[in-house]
């Protein structure tokens, strides 16, 4: 019975072979891909960045002392106005997902609402909240901005808290419990303490991808040559428009330049925020 | 021994008051979400009023006659969405599969790197493609595959190879590190046995770790999908924005959120209704690609639950 | 206590045909040794149980007959493998080859993600080139010697993991023989199963043994003593007594052996 036609081994283990080298080569690729982005930004942005850039606001093309200031100035107003909108309402509704909706009707809606949130294309979030507060007040500002940017934050920083709670073992909650603790002082008090880092790196993760956006700002705080001093009323300088319009409304080189410049501080802020979450935070689900 | 009540407000109430407040917290922004339609759909109304559902599938693009048609738009999604699904996800595979098996510290550093891909923000992506990619697809890629079908004979650099391109390297590190945790929930003992069959490395990913995580393997592709399908900045820069439909991949076009973006600000009157109607079309695709995704993903719980 | 370098050579070594010689292996996880001069001798067509308490090698020691400790790259082999006669540690064997002929059978079931049908037959179209006809018939058999027919046969298009604990194990077995192995390994095959369904693999294992070469792994001295036709107890890495069955379970030659048998420790 044994007349069996045997598979040539051989053929089965160079398919093995080739896809290990394939998936060497593409390891590779992305990483070249990341190295050349990085790279390009470096070296164009660099010799833009010196004090004068750093510190003067923005002019029309010709004008000396012509810098970013006032666009990284908007660009910090307007995230942190993003995440003092978004970080409350998300943190108390992580914890309300992981400490009373686990597996709740509510709960369960509420998560596929933050799913569906996440899915949200930015742009669509920047029409949005042109519709509802640039248009009936009549003007653009670095509020709408920040607006924009907290619901892109919120359902992220929903999601994580819910997960870094989640992590912490139920064995804790039951003993801060069976200490006679109120359970609004354990959940506060032990529980997202025993999380605050986990909480803290998702928040500055959060705050990160909101830092890049730049299609919600599109519509809402614009961009000027102004200092933002009129946060609530008028549109607000920020550094992803401003990478925007200097490199692709400009024909002059050195806007073009002045644009890599900014584009090379977003990013290397933007990454080393990532790389000191990932150092100070591991996330075990990753390793 | 009577218990002494320390506590001016009974522990019970606080708790009480603590769960409606987080409730609290986080409901109304929730209801959010039904405002997006209906923002978006009170504002895209007059343009459907005008134009009707054919509004859809016309191909007109004429501000100054005020004539519109969201189909090139419509297929410039899709086509950027798939080109960029069809590069992206079998490299991410493959990634996935390095990344899981690369043991100790080269892994996690390698697994970081890819991850950090996702960190760069979208105009930067765009900045690159723009004044780096475009330049070398023109000059050392396209010239060599003319002869492609649908790949097209002229070229510019711009199109939707390109937009395609760039998606794919933005959503690799998503789809990548969600295929590293389905690998990794794999159970060991579940390996062992297929290798305890005399399979090769790569046999025992396609016939068994694929199949055992097929489920969380789509949830990553779908949000790949949703991810590439939204983007704007980088595709913005490097589509080419023609507002004809695409009949080769090396052909400028649009996308939807790249008209937004080049139109909005200083679109007025129906141009902007009509502007509307498109993100209303996106936010319709976007959220049935979720709704779809989630919809497969109980689906097979329920189908691998019900033949037990 | 003991004097731990007391081994006892088999007093009755196996008499008939040896399938699998193990000489002086010695198992290591990174720098700790774990196994320690193992030397076994397996009878061919015959089922020999290794015994010994939890964490004391036996699995190890079972898991470098189908060298499935190579996925694992801190675990390091010395010694040989002599299967019918060819070290089968070499450089220059062939591990899938290897595997198809020495099939293994885990603690808990595992069938794969794939019907009941397709799980049989995936060793078969792994190793060999047949046409759709002789797979079926081939699966057929495959099933039948692991008893499993009667209870499947009009549910092959299901998936195998909707079948009960024992059927799985069972499954899991006809895997195993479709593609003609000559050698089984079954690590503890029945830690996870009901009893019922255990004794229902103990006969199965029974029959078996006319066609194939047992090795089991057993944490029931009881199973052992049933089903077995010869006997190693292992304690700490080291193989302190291997003989025939009823000889271990009745009259052990050392100290360690009888005070595990009648349950002082362990």
């Amino acid at each position: 019975m044994k007349q069996f036609r045997k598979k040539p081994i051989f053929r089965r283990k160079l398919l093995d072979m080739s896809v290990r080298v394939f998936s060497l080569l593409t390891l590779c690729f992305a990483l070249f891909c990341m190295g050349w982005i990085l790279w390009a930004t470096f070296s164009h942005g660099i010799k833009s960045i010196n004090w004068d850039f750093l510190i003067n606001p923005s002019k029309p093309w010709g004008l000396p002392r012509n810098g970013i200031a006032n666009a990284i100035l908007g660009s910090l107003l307007v995230t942190a106005g993003a995440a003092a909108i978004s970080v409350p309402p998300a943190i108390l509704g992580g914890i309300y997902l992981a400490e009373f909706g686990r597996n709740t009707r509510l709960g369960n809606y509420l998560r596929f609402g933050a799913n569906i949130m996440m899915g949200i294309p930015s742009i669509i979030t920047g029409l949005f909240i042109y519709a509802i507060l640039v248009v009936p007040t009549g003007n653009f500002s670095g509020f709408a901005g920040s607006v924009a940017l907290a619901v892109i934050m919120f359902p992220i920083i929903l999601r994580t808290t819910e997960d870094i709670l989640l992590m912490i073992p139920d064995s804790l909650r039951e003993s801060s419990l069976a200490l006679g603790m109120s359970r609004a002082r354990a959940t506060l008090k032990i529980i997202c303490r025993a999380g605050r880092t986990g909480l803290v790196t998702g928040i500055l993760l959060a705050v990160a991808r909101a830092a890049g956006e730049t299609a919600p700002l599109l519509f809402t705080a614009m961009w000027s040559d102004a200092w933002p001093t009129h946060y609530f009323t008028q549109p607000t300088a920020n550094l992803p428009v401003l990478i925007n319009e200097y490199a692709t409304n400009s024909p002059y080189e050195g806007v073009h330049s002045m644009g890599w410049g900014a584009a090379l501080l977003v990013t290397f802020a933007i990454l080393g925020m990532n790389i000191f979450c990932r150092l100070i935070f591991k996330d075990p689900k990753h390793d | 021994m009577p218990v002494i009540r320390k506590h001016l407000i009974r522990p019970e109430t606080i708790d009480r008051i603590f769960k409606v407040l987080t409730l609290a917290g986080v409901l109304p922004a929730m209801l959010l979400i039904l405002g997006f339609f209906a923002q978006l759909g009170w504002n895209a109304l007059p343009a459907f009023r005008e134009f009707g559902v054919g509004f859809i599938f016309s191909t007109d693009w004429d501000p100054v006659m005020n004539s519109y048609g969201a189909l090139p738009a419509i297929v410039g999604t899709l086509v950027t969405t798939f080109t960029a699904l069809l590069i992206a996800v079998p490299l991410s595979f493959v990634t996935a599969l390095f990344l899981v098996e690369t043991r100790g510290w080269l892994g996690q550093v390698l697994s970081y790197g890819v991850d950090l891909l996702a960190a760069i923000p979208s105009i930067i992506y765009g900045l690159w493609g723009l004044f780096f990619l475009v330049p070398f697809m023109q000059l050392h890629v396209q010239p060599y595959l003319t002869w492609i079908p649908f790949f097209g004979k002229n070229y510019n650099g711009f199109g939707f190879a390109t937009a395609g391109f760039i998606l794919a390297v933005m959503i690799l590190p998503f789809i990548c590190a969600i295929m590293r945790d389905v690998f990794k929930m794999t159970p060991a003992i579940l390996k062992e046995a297929a290798y305890g069959c005399g399979t090769t490395r790569w046999e025992t990913t396609i016939d068994v770790t694929m199949r055992y995580g097929a489920r969380g393997l789509l949830g990553g592709i779908f949000l790949g999908l949703g991810r590439a399908a939204g983007e704007t900045m980088a595709v913005l820069f490097v589509i080419g924005n023609s507002p004809g439909i695409p009949k080769a991949l090396f052909d400028s076009g649009t996308t939807i959120s790249a008209t937004l973006a080049s139109n909005f600000a200083e679109a007025d009157g129906m141009f902007r209704h009509v502007l509307f109607a498109l993100g209303l079309i996106l936010l319709l695709l976007s959220l049935g690609i979720q709704v779809l995704a989630q919809w497969w993903l109980n689906y097979s719980t329920r189908k691998v639950q019900g033949s037990k | 206590m003991t004097n731990e370098n007391f081994l006892i050579k088999p007093a009755a070594a196996p008499t008939g045909n040896i399938k699998i010689s193990a000489k002086n292996i010695n198992f290591f996880y990174g720098t700790n040794q774990v196994l320690f001069d193992n030397n076994l001798e397996i009878e061919a067509n015959k089922v020999t149980a290794v015994i010994g308490p939890s964490g004391c090698g036996k699995s190890t020691h079972l898991r470098i007959y189908n060298r499935i400790f190579e996925l694992y790259r801190e675990q390091r082999v010395e010694g040989e493998l002599l299967i019918d006669g060819v070290d089968a540690l070499g450089r220059d064997v062939d591990v899938l080859e290897l595997r198809r002929k020495v099939g293994m059978i885990f603690q808990k079931p595992t069938p794969f993600p794939m019907s009941v049908f397709d799980n049989v037959a995936y060793p078969l179209k792994l190793h060999y080139k047949l046409k759709r006809s002789e797979i079926g018939e081939h699966v057929e058999d495959a099933l039948r010697r692991a008893s499993l027919w009667d209870e499947v046969k009009d549910k092959l298009k299901k998936s195998g993991l909707a079948l009960s604990g024992g059927q799985q194990q069972r499954l899991c077995i006809a895997r195993a023989i479709a593609a003609r192995p000559e050698v089984l390994l079954m690590d503890e095959p029945t830690s996870a199963i009901d009893p019922v369904a255990t004794s229902r693999i103990e006969e199965l294992i029974l029959e078996l043994q006319q066609k194939y070469t047992i090795v089991i792994v057993t944490h029931n001295m009881q199973q052992a003593a049933r089903i077995s036709d010869y006997t190693a107890f292992f304690f700490k890495g080291k193989i302190i007594e291997f003989n025939r069955t009823e000889k271990v379970f009745t009259n052990p030659s050392h100290p360690q052996t009888e005070s595990y048998i009648t349950g002082r420790f362990g």
